[in-house]
């Protein structure tokens, strides 16, 4: 039995991966919680594909080995598909509606990826899809959509509430912790409701 | 003092605080970059911090500094350290009067680097204190009491974190920042800091003598330990330790090696005691050689016995499979997980709006039959459009490429080389295609800034590392003092006059250099400058194709038919490809 609670937070270098991170690892510092965690940083971040784990509670590595992460958040269809296998059989997944097509596939002319067939080779999994875009304008600013998921998948987070939103005011800039307080709550309710399931 | 939620490097940057530290230098470089970073823009402790031109630079400045009694820092990636190698060598028979710390860090898995090379090897041919902390915690504790190690024994001390220990975060248990500094003075001592034959010779013994003593003080210190839980037993060494650790059953015994020299004698007790030992560690096998050398009777097993990867990095199911083919229990078994397969990849790839595209655009538009050496920076990424052929080092884009020019091979040579990296080791081979009279064109690609470790300053950007406005230099004037008489600056998101000097390039003889100079996108960005997005007219667009091979993240197609996304940064040069016009500025109609 693993003591910590593993989440994988997955997306394209430059839509706040880190940030969503840094608000877990600030949260477990103000509840007095060890937690490791790992980041992609260097080339790897110009637009590409990246991810950051999370352990709460983690005491030792801060790698979460495939088949054993708790959550999954996505922020991109497209990367959930490609980290699902850290899910176990009917993991928890909490995915943003939104698909980039990577340049690559009109490069290499592939298949060009569509929401329906992704979210269906998803349906296996307990799915929370989030319009984090519509949420996030709504809070005030299309940049808030990373905190929009993060409330999104704050419910089935071992956090309370009101850390985790402490943590939002501590860790984004100071003149946007009023949008970003309203995104972390419009994604809580929309996460509440499981808004949207396929 | 506090907890705190940091980054590995953020942690190792504090504790250089810590331990009241007075000099920095490092040359950037992932996944090291961050500590410098850290400590150039903090506040709290004033001292000398520099981004230096390249690692050998980096580490004498360094050197330079620790000889004159201050405690010293100089940090780079793994490959930085064969740069600096030449310094590192014989800085372990100088010795050193301040502390000084060399932080090299490792790479498995290479996951942003050209190699997988182990830095403990140089410490262990150069003969110096190696720290290999397990954890961000241990990396922070390891380099605040680096500095006191490296003064008790008057040696430079390497620290060598991985990717996993530098980009990983944790709670750190941090101490106060250090308020004393020292006052630097350089004595006079031929016979430590002059090292002609006659010096060095001596010195050697000396460093030698100073091995069994080193040894010894890295278990008392607690960097080698262990804990005896029955017949068999796991030896790790850093970040591989801590994944050991948390699938590790109770009755097995476990060695963590966070330091080396190993002290054999230490080591044998504990091997001896066991009738079986498996020694994980990432890289090399460099404590698997020790405890095979120390074993008598016990049977060992590691990379050697293709039991555990010599490549790559390694994860909880590494070790645990490891342990598996051992034989040793481990208390958790890891599902197999396969990725699904055919999903499109989604690849680093240089920015909308980047400078480099439009130069390997033109470049290959020109030279269809050219040879394109290349070299370390986000520009390596031109490999996606065909405009990189060889990879190999800092510097070598220039070298390599005359060296193919003049050995015979008839197709025009372009080199492509990054404003820092041609500052880095560029500069001698430009001076060497010229001396030998190579035939190439060198293309600088002039950002203004070190863009793919985090947009470090570097002397061509206007300023130093902590801010301070610094004398501008002039590539173009370097080029030619280099003895290049045709020199030619050019704005890359100007497609027609880039295209128009390439081909002017072309129909020369001699070394070429064309400087392509548009400011880093993201610098740009960050900096206020706004361009307007630019949008395709779809009654014009015929469906081409022309602008798909410009491979631009901004431009994705429904069916044949362009659109332009929001991650358009307006540079405009799409619309100078566009064959039939339609692609212009947002709101142009």
């Amino acid at each position: 039995m693993k003591p910590s609670f593993d989440i994988l937070i997955v997306g394209i270098g430059g839509q706040g991966t880190v940030l969503a991170s840094n608000v877990l690892g600030e949260a477990c510092i103000i509840e007095h919680r060890t937690v490791r965690s790992a980041e992609t940083h260097g080339m790897a971040q110009r637009g590409g594909s990246v991810e950051s784990h999370i352990r709460i509670g983690g005491e030792f590595g801060s790698l979460i080995v495939p088949g054993t992460a708790d959550l999954l958040i996505a922020f991109d269809l497209l990367e959930a598909l490609r980290y699902r296998h850290y899910l176990p059989t009917g993991g928890k997944l909490v995915v943003n509606r939104h698909l980039v097509v990577p340049t690559s596939v009109y490069q290499q002319d592939l298949a060009v990826p569509d929401e329906e067939s992704i979210l269906a080779a998803l349906a296996d999994l307990d799915v929370t899809c989030i319009d984090a875009a519509g949420l996030a304008e709504e809070a005030g600013s299309i940049l808030s959509q990373n905190i929009v998921m993060l409330g999104a998948a704050s419910g089935v987070i071992p956090l309370r509430p009101d850390t985790l939103e402490e943590a939002v005011r501590r860790c984004v800039p100071q003149k946007t912790i009023e949008v970003n307080v309203r995104a972390f709550h419009l994604g809580r309710e929309a996460g509440e409701q499981g808004a949207g399931a396929p | 003092m506090a907890v705190r939620y940091l980054l590995g490097n953020e942690g190792i940057a504090h504790a250089c605080l810590e331990a009241n530290i007075d000099f920095a230098s490092g040359y950037p470089g992932t996944p090291s970059s961050e500590v410098i970073d850290v400590l150039r823009v903090q506040g709290e402790r004033p001292f000398t911090v520099e981004w230096s031109t390249n690692e050998k630079v980096a580490f004498e400045n360094a050197l330079g500094a620790a000889w004159c009694g201050l405690r010293a820092l100089c940090t780079m990636k793994h490959v930085g350290l064969n740069v600096a190698a030449d310094p590192l060598m014989t800085s372990a028979y100088t010795g050193v009067t301040g502390g000084f710390v060399i932080l090299s860090a490792d790479d498995p898995f290479a996951h942003s680097s050209q190699n997988e090379q182990d830095t403990r090897r140089y410490a262990h041919f150069a003969r110096l204190p190696c720290l290999d902390p397990a954890s961000v915690q241990e990396a922070h504790d390891m380099m605040r009491d680096a500095f006191a190690l490296s003064e008790e024994f008057s040696l430079p001390v390497i620290f060598r974190p991985t990717t996993r220990i530098c980009h990983s975060k944790g709670d750190v248990d941090l101490g106060e920042i250090g308020t004393e500094h020292r006052t630097a003075a350089f004595h006079r001592n031929p016979k430590q800091y002059v090292v002609i034959p006659a010096h060095t010779r001596v010195l050697h013994k000396i460093l030698n003598e100073k091995q069994p003593a080193l040894k010894e003080r890295l278990v008392e210190l607690g960097y080698n330990r262990h804990t005896i839980r029955g017949k068999t037993a796991v030896v790790a060494s850093g970040a591989a330790a801590a994944y050991v650790r948390e699938v590790l059953g109770a009755d097995v015994s476990l060695a963590v090696i966070g330091a080396y020299p190993i002290d054999d004698e230490w080591l044998r007790a504990f091997v001896d005691r066991h009738e079986k030992v498996l020694v994980i560690e990432e890289l090399d096998p460099v404590v698997e050689e020790v405890v095979r050398q120390v074993a008598t009777k016990t049977e060992v097993l590691g990379k050697m016995t293709g039991t555990v990867p010599f490549e790559g990095e390694f994860t909880p199911a590494t070790v645990a499979a490891a342990m598996r083919e051992a034989g040793i229990a481990s208390t958790m078994a890891f599902p197999a997980a396969a990725p699904v397969p055919g999903v499109p990849p989604r690849p680093p790839i240089l920015c909308a709006g980047c400078m480099h595209r439009p130069t390997f655009y033109a470049m290959r538009k020109v030279f269809r039959d050219g040879i394109f050496p290349s070299d370390i920076g986000c520009y390596t990424l031109g490999l996606q459009l065909g405009a990189v052929d060889t990879t190999i080092c800092m510097g070598a884009s220039i070298t390599v490429g005359s060296g193919i020019a003049r050995s015979g091979e008839e197709r025009p040579v372009i080199s492509t080389i990054g404003d820092s990296t041609f500052l880095h080791t560029g500069i001698p081979g430009l001076l060497n295609a010229v001396y030998n009279g190579a035939d190439m064109v060198v293309v600088i690609l002039d950002n203004r800034i070190t863009a793919m470790t985090g947009h470090q300053p570097n002397p061509n950007t206007g300023m130093t590392a902590t801010g301070v406005e610094s004398i501008p230099i002039s590539l173009e004037a370097i080029c030619r003092s280099c003895g290049v008489s045709w020199v030619e600056t050019v704005d890359p998101y100007d497609l027609p006059v880039l295209l128009d000097t390439l081909r002017r390039a072309k129909e020369r003889k001699g070394v070429r250099v064309i400087i392509a100079k548009q400011p880093c996108v993201i610098t740009a960005r960050r900096s206020g400058i706004r361009r307007k997005a630019y949008e395709v007219d779809p009654e014009r667009c015929t469906g081409c194709g022309a602008c798909r091979s410009f491979g631009c993240p901004a431009i994705a197609f429904a069916g044949k038919n362009a659109t332009i996304t929001e991650l358009c940064a307006g540079c405009g040069v799409c619309a100078d490809i566009c064959p039939s016009g339609a692609i212009g500025r947002e709101g142009r109609q």
